[in-house]
């Protein structure tokens, strides 16, 4: 169980800043993810950390001890990669068992080390064929039997499901998941995909830029995000940028929507809706946490529906909302009113800065007059 | 409609018809030499009668007596040229593959121009080079077999560069990454990892380079002396008075040792799957 720190870690290339003080601080066992777009950085602060990549400043620490001058072989780190970089060359086992053997263990210690890595991982009917001879799914198991038969100090995991079919993405990445907790490792995963960092993360890292744009749980960056760009990546946000008066008042588009909450602040804002917590109702409803607008499409998704409201000359608000509950799909041309209440909108002020709903104000419940 | 019909049908049997011929065209082309030498060699006559009056093996038996002392030294040279070969073109190949350096690029068209140099202009320039060397030095350097195999070098080389960046190519740095990772230090990560990657190439590499230097003519006729001439340059020296069937012969045993050659390598390698 090992504790890994990243103190101001950076990367420059040229006067390009590619990795720009990313500070992290990852508790023994604790399994981190790094999200973000491509070219954010992640994977240069992931490479930084196996030693691949020289860091320009800043430290990484195991257990407080730097292991900056440490070349890549001496970091005791498992890898898995997107293209799971098997050695072609070598059957299961012996891929498995490379990293024992440059640990100078004796063949046998060594062959039962690779037995039990293989059936963790499921594969010991295939222990003597070639990598090429195995699936995608199976090449990502061995990938991380050995990553793991070293008992690594440190996991890292680069994109290791982007490679396989949409089907075995999720079987893969709760095998990675198990086998990462019952061994207690305390790893990083590089991600661009959301759905996967959710579902494998103790807690995310939302990089852009080079920039860590917040840290949290997923509940915390759902419930909470730090940045308008947070709000977008995370889940979806329909974003709204206008002008706030009052601290309650919003007018986009020439269209004014009244915030569900109260702020202690005026000017230039921009506002992220979930579509996932707005509901529709019958026009004419000026109470906080509304606006009114024409239904322009409306689709039956199976679980959910979708109304794609106007409410300005080029402003349209998404609103999704549960077939399971009451309501129905309205036709397009429909005047609506959209309904939200705090825990659907976040405003952010010109400096991109989450504005906090003052506690006075009373939110506005979901009310039961469906139209 | 019909008539459409069977004018395309017919269009078709031309086509297929005239690429039949051509096919036949081509393959006599490259194969009647072949078989004419064939049955040249064992013409049981001293000049190059037809028809022959009988048909023998002697002169395959003649081979080793006649040129055995060239064929010694063409296999020498040949080994020796692949074997240093491939002790510089296999690390310039992974550095070049691998390392972008200043002088990159110069590397490269040094290690590769050779290919592009006609062989006299080669052998012309190392023979008055070791001329002009052996007036200042008195170093033997002009026909000895020392020099005959630095010059092979030269053009053996640039197949055993070219190769093994071309088996590189495909190679994916992850695996090496991954092994480092899993505490093999970069040699072993060389040795393990990469020269594994790049088998075929260096075997498909060091073959072409055998090829070529057994085969050379132009520049290896400035760098014989007496007593040490290779197979194809004693094989034209010997045309230059007789013509009988022992040249068949020889020519026959060197494409059989080739092909052999190949055929063994290809189930090994894939050559194709290189050099394509």
């Amino acid at each position: 169980m090992t504790r890994l720190t990243l103190d101001r870690l950076e990367k420059h290339y040229g006067t390009a800043l590619a990795v720009d003080a990313v500070s992290l601080d990852i508790a023994p066992g604790e399994m981190v993810v790094l999200l973000g777009p491509s070219g954010c950085g992640k994977t240069t602060t992931l490479r930084m950390v196996a030693g691949f990549v020289p860091a320009t400043s800043g430290d990484v620490l195991l257990d407080g001890q730097s292991i900056l001058a440490l070349p890549p072989y001496r970091r005791e780190m498992g890898l898995v990669f997107q293209s799971y970089a098997l050695f072609p060359h070598m059957t299961v086992a012996d891929n498995i068992g490379f990293g024992l053997e440059m640990r100078g263990m004796k063949r046998e210690p060594r062959r039962q080390r690779v037995l039990e890595m293989l059936r963790l991982a499921r594969l010991e009917p295939l222990a003597e064929r070639l990598p090429r001879q195995l699936s995608g799914g199976q090449q990502q198991r061995v990938a991380l039997a050995r990553a793991l038969a070293i008992n690594p100090r440190v996991l890292l995991l680069d994109e290791p499901l982007s490679n396989l079919d949409a089907s075995l993405r999720a079987e893969v990445g709760r095998d990675i998941r198990l086998l990462q907790r019952d061994a207690g490792l305390t790893t990083i995963m590089v991600t661009h995909d959301q759905d996967e960092a959710m579902a494998m993360a103790d807690r995310l890292v939302v990089m852009r830029d080079g920039q860590v744009q917040q840290t949290g749980t997923q509940e915390d960056l759902y419930e909470r995000p730090a940045t308008p760009f947070v709000a977008s990546f995370i889940g979806r946000s329909t974003m709204l940028e206008g002008k706030l008066s009052d601290g309650n008042t919003i007018v986009v588009d020439g269209t004014a929507l009244h915030l569900a909450g109260h702020y202690a602040a005026n000017g230039a804002s921009t506002l992220a809706l979930r579509p996932e917590r707005l509901w529709l109702e019958a026009p004419g409803v000026t109470a906080p946490g509304a606006v009114a607008g024409t239904v322009e499409l409306a689709s039956y998704l199976g679980p959910v529906r979708e109304h794609l409201v106007r409410i300005g000359p080029d402003t349209r608000l998404l609103v999704r909302d549960s077939t399971a509950a009451a309501g129905r799909l309205h036709a397009s041309g429909e005047a609506v009113s959209v309904r939200w209440d705090t825990g659907a909108e976040r405003v952010f002020d010109a400096a991109l800065t989450p504005l906090l709903a003052e506690t006075t104000t009373t939110t506005s419940t979901r009310m039961s007059t469906h139209v | 409609m019909a008539a459409a019909g069977h004018e395309t049908l017919w269009q078709e049997q031309l086509q297929r018809g005239l690429v039949g011929v051509l096919l036949v065209c081509a393959v006599a082309i490259i194969f009647v030499p072949l078989v004419l030498t064939l049955y040249l060699s064992v013409f049981d006559e001293t000049l190059i009668v037809f028809p022959p009056h009988g048909y023998t093996l002697r002169w395959y038996a003649q081979i080793l007596p006649q040129f055995g002392s060239a064929l010694r030294t063409s296999a020498l040279t040949a080994l020796a040229a692949v074997a240093v070969s491939l002790l510089l073109g296999v690390p310039a190949g992974i550095g070049l593959s691998r390392y972008r350096f200043r002088g990159r690029e110069a590397v490269s068209t040094l290690l590769l121009a050779p290919l592009t140099i006609p062989g006299v202009a080669i052998g012309l320039g190392i023979f008055v080079l070791a001329v002009l060397i052996e007036e200042r030095t008195e170093w033997a350097l002009s026909g000895s077999l020392g020099l005959m195999i630095a010059a092979h070098v030269l053009i053996t080389l640039p197949w055993v560069v070219r190769l093994c960046l071309a088996s590189l190519a495909n190679h994916d740095r992850a695996a090496e990454e991954a092994a480092a990772s899993l505490g093999a230090r970069p040699l072993a990560v060389i040795w393990r990892v990469t020269l594994p990657a790049m088998r075929s190439g260096i075997v498909a590499g060091a073959l072409f380079a055998f090829i070529v230097s057994f085969e050379n003519l132009e520049m290896t006729l400035f760098l014989i002396a007496p007593g040490m001439t290779t197979l194809p340059i004693a094989v034209l020296q010997y045309l230059q008075y007789h013509i009988d069937p022992l040249v068949a012969a020889i020519a026959v045993a060197q494409v059989v040792i080739v092909g052999t050659a190949l055929i063994l390598l290809d189930r090994q390698v894939r050559i194709a799957r290189v050099v394509a």
